[in-house]
């Protein structure tokens, strides 16, 4: 038998498209029930992404990647890091604050911007990590009031050092200096918009992310802690620290999920900076399985329907909020199916080990443990 | 350096003839059909036959005991009796009447019901609420489950207050009401498991006094121990079971302590086997004083001191929960000691890290391996790694080194005998000797100077057993200090040097396995022999 054996690749790759599937039928449901139309609704949605569009999955599906990764640590080790939102909040003000500044010029301010949103994200998640570590507090709990406290600093402190244009109602940071904006690569051709420079530290955390926690040994001792606490105690690992460790390290990812909209598209922080982005991280990282590739796959899958939907109301008179039921219906199903091929793959092994034991042994002896 | 056993218990161990009365459900031709009657009851799990063979009966209006070691099956059974665990083979009747019981429900509906040692019982509710919780059909929720539940309380003078606060209960009303739900419930067979565990001395006067009542009343009771002293105290008869099989069926009366802890543990032993000793004069591992506090009651861990020498298996003996866990973690680093010190060589690891602690070459084999040794949904190569994660093979500086971890996990599946079609599958597809035996290759590969041992062979098939004292023996020839936790005495005699066991967080002197007979354990373990043992 091999590492890697076709059952399984064949198993992982079922719960997916068989969500789809479900997700296709539910929703097909919902519209015949309202009455609106199916076939415009998911030619709308299934059409070939036009050039400019297709730049725009690619650049929402980094963002999300960055957001579904930094949830994936903590749930690599069963940390339910809710508090990414809040997180990154608070550490793309920080960012936009300082490279508002200008202090330092062009590439500089924007590296300095980026390690000082990792640092913000990190401290904000450091809150719920201590609390866990000394009080017992869930982290699902205060990180989720974290967000609020999070949303409302944030507001506050920009009502502070909001810079106000004459004539505007937008309240929004200082934009950060020419030098410091990113301009973007034309990927894709035939568009008008480009991809994200940042789109590069997408790649970059998602290979960090594979190689740091499948080759190394805190990231053998993170995956040991999240696979079963006791066994991780008693093999060495610290795991108060661990949970320290890896809520930080999911804070520190979180605060980077607002960088490529930061430097390549809003160029300041307002009250018009795109939110939720947390939230969706989490349903993608349980859709991409916390693997670095299927993530990704995950995160382009979520852009896509984000963005096809833009077209719904115009095209099919459909509200495009439609998409948020194919979306949450994908991740009931995707979980349900998980968990359904997690135990028919854990009984299928078990049946087949023994299998193969007793072909091996022609003459299987007898197991008596009673010989009284 | 070994001390020998003091002349009184040596004395008395000759005299002992167990001499069994005829099985009672022979001389009861009164009372109808027995209350239960388990008829060859077998129940096998991967790799292990949990029950063999169990039979016995309980007559109508009596308490009935069932004694053994742990691990020695009582609680499969007991599992089986109430439709949790169904049996292989075998047949349970109830009231005369052949019964398949597939789940609780069934049990209860068959007039079967169960007080469990943790009691399941919500704080927030009243104790009517309590009672009526998934049996609101019976007698409603309101004033007429009221009326019942006083009904029952006085018929079987429970005193039980159904509008108090559970919450506001000690720990003695607690299992009175869970006695009470399941009398609610209809129930004619009351299995007790060990309910005196938690009660203090006072407490489980009283619960005697109710049983009493209950099997005046026409109840019947089956009450799970090993503390012999209380059962020979309250049970109208006793059933042993050894090894997952039923030993004897005896008459309080006609036996004492030593006799039924003799039954329990097994009376013909092994003689040790005669090797050579290889027990030097270096010491490895000493532990001085421990004392582990147990929160505002005794401490878990009182005054524990041990030396253990390169070459040497010393054996703790003792009845589960008396300390043996305890004292594993806090060698192991896992909990800090309230006080005493523990060191390796000269070196004190007192206050030690798990992970310095096994890096400076103490092996462990937990006592739970699917909790403490395993990643059960990890390949077998990624388990060769856990424990030592900062050892070669299986690191290069901060990287796993997966290639060589996997090579030196196909020797170990070599080496060790491990059945498994490769080293990819999951730890938790393969059974538990197999398990067990990685484990063993796993801790054996890094060279320990100290191996520390729970229950080694808890759980394996017989062919795994005895590879696997094998191994510890080959070890222990080339001056490997050995700290050996079990509830086998068979085991224990095997393979120890020294013997000392562990009563309530406290540890006897020291026992020789060449001289020591299974009653001087027994009696020692369970505290039957106390008052009149001098240490």
């Amino acid at each position: 038998m091999k590492a890697l054996n076709p059952r399984r690749i064949l198993l992982s790759a079922a719960a997916p498209v068989l969500a789809l599937v479900v997700a296709f039928v539910v929703t097909s449901l919902v519209l015949v029930a309202v009455g609106d139309p199916v076939a415009e609704v998911w030619k709308t949605i299934l059409a070939v992404p036009k050039p400019r569009q297709a730049v725009n999955i690619v650049n929402a599906a980094a963002v999300f990647y960055l957001s579904a990764i930094a949830v994936a640590v903590g749930f690599r080790m069963n940390l339910f890091n809710i508090g990414v939102d809040g997180q990154y909040r608070v550490a793309v003000f920080a960012a936009a604050v300082f490279a508002g500044q200008a202090w330092l010029p062009g590439w500089l301010n924007i590296v300095v911007s980026i390690l000082i949103a990792m640092v913000a994200g990190g401290l904000w998640a450091s809150i719920a990590a201590y609390l866990k570590v000394k009080r017992g507090v869930s982290e699902v709990i205060s990180t989720i009031m974290l967000n609020a406290i999070a949303t409302g600093i944030v507001s506050w402190l920009l009502l502070k050092v909001a810079d106000r244009k004459a004539g505007s109602n937008s309240i929004e940071t200082k934009t950060i200096p020419d030098s410091s904006q990113l301009e973007g690569f034309k990927l894709i051709p035939g568009a008008t918009n480009r991809v994200y420079t940042l789109l590069i530290l997408a790649l970059l955390v998602g290979f960090l992310y594979w190689f740091v926690l499948g080759k190394t040994r805190f990231g053998f001792d993170l995956r040991a802690t999240g696979r079963s606490e006791s066994a991780a105690v008693a093999s060495g690992v610290k795991v108060p620290r661990m949970v320290m460790t890896a809520m930080i390290a999911s804070g520190a990812l979180a605060g980077l999920v607002g960088m490529p909209l930061l430097f390549g598209q809003d160029h300041n922080y307002g009250t018009t900076f795109q939110s939720g982005l947390g939230f969706a991280g989490i349903a993608i990282a349980l859709l991409g399985r916390n693997n670095a590739v299927g993530i990704a796959f995950a995160a382009l899958l979520w852009a896509f329907l984000d963005v096809q939907s833009n077209a719904l109301q115009i095209q099919a008179n459909v509200a495009q909020e439609l998409v948020n039921i194919i979306q949450g219906v994908i991740l009931f199903a995707v979980v349900i199916a998980y968990e359904l091929i997690r135990r028919a793959d854990k009984r299928l092994e078990q049946t087949r080990v023994a299998r193969e034991l007793a072909a091996q042994r022609p003459a299987p002896a007898s197991k008596e443990g009673a010989p009284a | 350096m070994r001390r020998k056993l003091p002349a009184p218990l040596r004395a008395r161990t000759r005299s002992v003839a167990i001499t069994a009365s005829p099985p009672l459900t022979r001389t009861t031709a009164d009372a109808g059909p027995p209350a239960v009657e388990l008829e060859g009851i077998t129940k096998r799990f991967p790799g292990v036959v949990a029950n063999k063979d169990v039979t016995f009966s309980v007559r109508r209006g009596t308490v009935h005991a069932i004694v053994g070691e742990n691990g020695a099956g009582k609680s499969t059974l007991m599992k089986i009796l109430y439709g949790v665990q169904r049996p292989d083979e075998g047949t349970i009747k109830v009231g005369g009447q052949l019964v398949n019981l597939h789940s609780p429900s069934d049990a209860i509906a068959a007039g079967i019901g169960m007080v469990f040692q943790h009691f399941m019982l919500a704080d927030n509710l009243t104790v009517l609420e309590n009672v009526v919780l998934g049996a609101e059909k019976l007698h409603g929720i309101g004033d007429k489950a009221r009326r019942e539940i006083q009904r029952i309380s006085d018929a079987y003078k429970l005193d039980v207050d159904p509008d108090a606060l559970v919450s506001e209960l000690g720990v003695g009303a607690r299992q009175r009401i869970e006695i009470l739900k399941v009398l609610y419930r209809g129930a004619k067979t009351l299995i007790l498991d060990e309910p005196t565990a938690v009660l203090v001395p006072q407490e489980v006067d009283e619960l005697f006094d109710q049983l009493a009542e209950l099997k005046d009343e026409g109840l019947t009771v089956l009450f799970i121990s090993h503390k012999l002293d209380e059962v020979l105290k309250v049970a109208d008869s006793i059933t042993v079971i050894r090894r997952g099989t039923t030993i004897d069926t005896v008459d309080p009366k006609s036996v004492n302590a030593r006799q039924l802890a003799e039954l329990m543990v097994g009376s013909e032993l092994p003689s040790p086997t005669t090797e050579e000793s290889t027990v030097t004069d270096r010491v490895l591992l000493s532990v001085e004083d421990l004392v582990l506090g147990g929160g505002s009651g005794r401490p878990l861990l009182d005054g524990i001191s041990l030396t253990i020498h390169a070459g040497e298996v010393l054996g703790i003996a003792g009845v589960e929960g008396n300390g043996q866990a305890e004292l594993v973690e806090v060698i192991m680093g896992m909990r800090e000691p309230t006080s005493g010190t523990v060191h390796l060589e000269t070196t004190d690891i007192s206050d030690w890290g798990t992970r310095e602690i096994r890096e400076a070459g103490v092996g462990y084999i937990p006592e739970d391996r699917h909790r403490h040794a395993l990643l059960l949904e990890a390949p077998l190569w990624e388990n060769r790694i856990l424990g030592h994660q900062t050892e070669s093979p299986n690191v290069k500086g901060q990287l796993i080194d997966a290639a060589a971890a996997k090579a030196d996990t196909q020797r170990i599946v070599g080496e060790y005998d491990v059945r498994t079609p490769s080293i990819f599958v999951t730890a938790g597809s393969l059974s538990g000797g197999n398990q067990q035996k990685l484990i063993i290759g796993r801790e054996m590969s890094h060279h320990p100077k100290v191996l520390i041992a729970a229950h080694p062979t808890r759980g394996v098939d017989v062919g795994a057993q005895s590879s696997i004292w094998d191994h510890i023996r080959a070890a222990r020839r080339e001056g490997l200090a050995v700290l050996l936790i079990s509830a086998d005495l068979e085991e224990l005699i095997g393979l120890s040097d020294t013997i000392r066991v562990i009563l309530r967080g406290k540890l006897s002197g020291e026992f020789d396995p060449d001289a020591v007979t299974a009653e001087d354990l027994g009696a020692a373990m369970t505290g039957a022999g106390e008052k009149e043992q001098t240490r």
